[in-house]
């Protein structure tokens, strides 16, 4: 079992509360999955030309140090955010160059994600500890989606645990478990996919990164994805405008989307939900098996 | 008497502990129960006639195990409500998730928007009626009981059905193994207009429904099996 919560704002003064109204969101989801929790949020769009780089690191990391070998080798680094065990790189540099120096200069960081708005936080333990950590009851931005994940798959490691990346902009949240990752991960590692753990949801991460990479609409890759994976899903999926909801076809696990004037919300169950403002008169509605929902700005 | 509770100021637990206080009794109290916020297990166990409205949005399992009460949501219901129901009235206003109804024995469950997949899955004589329509794999394994349904039925209906009897209005997606649609008969169009009426619909014409049951070619409780033991 795992918890899934994703908030899209409608407003620009809802997007001044988005974090206050999430952060209550992921803490409701506790119950459903206590052993660790992440999310991905989408504020200060750069403009074109600019790149975000949100890096995870082992405790003890020499943050001062690698901020001084990467300003040696890249010439158009805007700026280093730190946020404890994660930093935000802002750049003018081309993200693949980026990225293949991180990995190959500084294996032991993670590389959480890229791209124009996303950045992602996660961590082990109780949602509660994430949220006061990241204080994301203070944030703004346009969109978020949060997972709190209880692990039936693979380990309780903070790179186990979900957003996972898809590329730029791009982030994955599940509920349920894949039965054919193994194969799937072997096939698209041959396609030269990238995976960091023996997690199956990072196989559909994955799996969405070569289909968007290969040109297909998030829509196409969602609809190619109900039949390549099998398995139960709940997926919740990040884009720099809005995100996307599909349930695998048997739909056992749970999804609920309410829409008000002001926001767009879903989660595993309704509680997560009843908190926001204007929540018991929101259209509310289970979203029906292998069928696609999106939401963009 | 009515009592009032507000769940935004005790718990779950402190509210079915107060409804429990009445179970095998003959108290028939009223109570209101506000800020439900999708709560889980709201008015789970009762076992007595108590009359029950929850006014909003009820979590898993809500009316679950029910006996003798009538319990009303103003609002949706998320996973298996009035799952085990043995008797008595669950109704909800708004729709219902998935395995509305699961394994419930007797009583009658009233949705009156739509449920959701397995509805009904299991079924072991409780009655249920939908004003919408139901999702895929609906009673699913359903052993005895009736299932109403004035919409349409999702995919696989009545899948390795036993002897539950299923009535739809609209159309259905397919029917599961060894799920057959029958003759409607007199006392089936009789059972039906029972069934309807209990539920508080007048506005449906019995006529209108179709009847759907077991082909009795999968299960194997047959008579020419009778040797095998």
């Amino acid at each position: 079992m795992c918890g899934i919560a994703g908030l899209f704002a409608k407003t620009p003064e809802f997007e001044a509360e988005l974090g206050h109204h999430f952060a209550a969101m992921l803490v409701e989801m506790t119950d459903r999955g206590p052993d660790s929790a992440g999310f991905a949020i989408y504020r200060d769009a750069r403009p074109f030309g600019q790149i975000k780089i949100t890096l995870l690191a082992p405790p003890g990391f020499s943050w001062p140090d690698f901020e001084h070998r990467l300003r040696a080798r890249f010439a158009g680094i805007l700026g280093l955010e730190l946020h404890d065990t994660h930093a935000v790189i802002v750049a003018t540099d081309w993200a693949p160059d980026l990225i293949g120096w991180v990995r190959e200069c500084c294996p032991e960081l993670h590389i959480l994600s890229s791209g124009g708005a996303i950045e992602i936080y996660k961590q082990t333990g109780l949602p509660a500890k994430l949220v006061e950590h990241f204080r994301v009851t203070d944030m703004h931005g346009s969109h978020a989606l949060g997972h709190t994940r209880m692990a039936t798959e693979s380990a309780v490691t903070v790179a186990h645990s979900h957003p996972f990346s898809t590329g730029e902009d791009l982030c994955l949240v599940h509920n349920g478990s894949l039965s054919n990752h193994n194969r799937l991960r072997a096939d698209l590692a041959r396609r030269g996919v990238h995976f960091s753990t023996d997690n199956d949801s990072e196989v559909a991460a994955g799996y969405l990164t070569w289909r968007l990479a290969s040109g297909d609409s998030l829509e196409q890759a969602l609809e190619r994805a109900i039949a390549d994976l099998d398995g139960f899903y709940t997926f919740a999926v990040g884009t720099r405008e809005g995100f996307a909801v599909l349930r695998d076809p048997i739909a056992c696990k749970p999804a609920v989307i309410a829409e008000s004037d002001t926001w767009v919300a879903m989660a595993s169950e309704y509680r997560a939900l009843a908190h926001l403002p204007g929540a018991a008169e929101a259209r509310t509605w289970e979203p029906a098996p292998g069928r696609i929902y999106s939401w963009k700005h | 008497m009515t009592h009032r509770f507000d769940l935004a100021e005790q718990g779950v637990r402190e509210l079915n502990r107060a409804l429990h206080a009445a179970n095998g009794t003959a108290r028939a109290d009223a109570w209101h129960i506000v800020n439900p916020r999708g709560l889980h297990n709201v008015a789970v166990g009762l076992d007595c006639a108590l009359d029950v409205t929850v006014e909003g949005h009820v979590g898993y399992y809500c009316a679950g195990m029910n006996q003798r009460a009538r319990v009303t949501v103003l609002g949706n219901a998320g996973p298996g409500c009035a799952e085990n129901m043995m008797s008595g009235l669950v109704r909800v206003k708004g729709s219902a998730s998935q395995y509305a109804g699961a394994t419930a024995h007797g009583g009658l469950l009233v949705i009156e928007g739509d449920a959701s997949a397995r509805c009904g899955i299991s079924m072991k004589g409780v009655d249920i009626v939908v004003r919408g329509s139901i999702g895929h794999m609906s009673a699913f394994m359903a052993q005895s009981g009736r299932l109403v349904v004035c919409g349409d039925a999702g995919e696989a209906l009545g899948d390795s059905i036993y002897e539950a009897r299923l009535y739809v209005r609209g159309a259905v997606a397919s029917l599961g193994a060894d799920c057959i649609e029958k003759p409607m008969k007199d006392k089936h169009r009789e059972e039906l207009a029972q069934l309807l009426a209990d539920a508080g619909i007048d506005d449906v014409d019995p006529d209108d429904f179709r009847r759907y049951g077991s082909a009795r070619q999968l299960y194997n409780f047959k008579v020419d099996n009778a040797d095998a033991y």
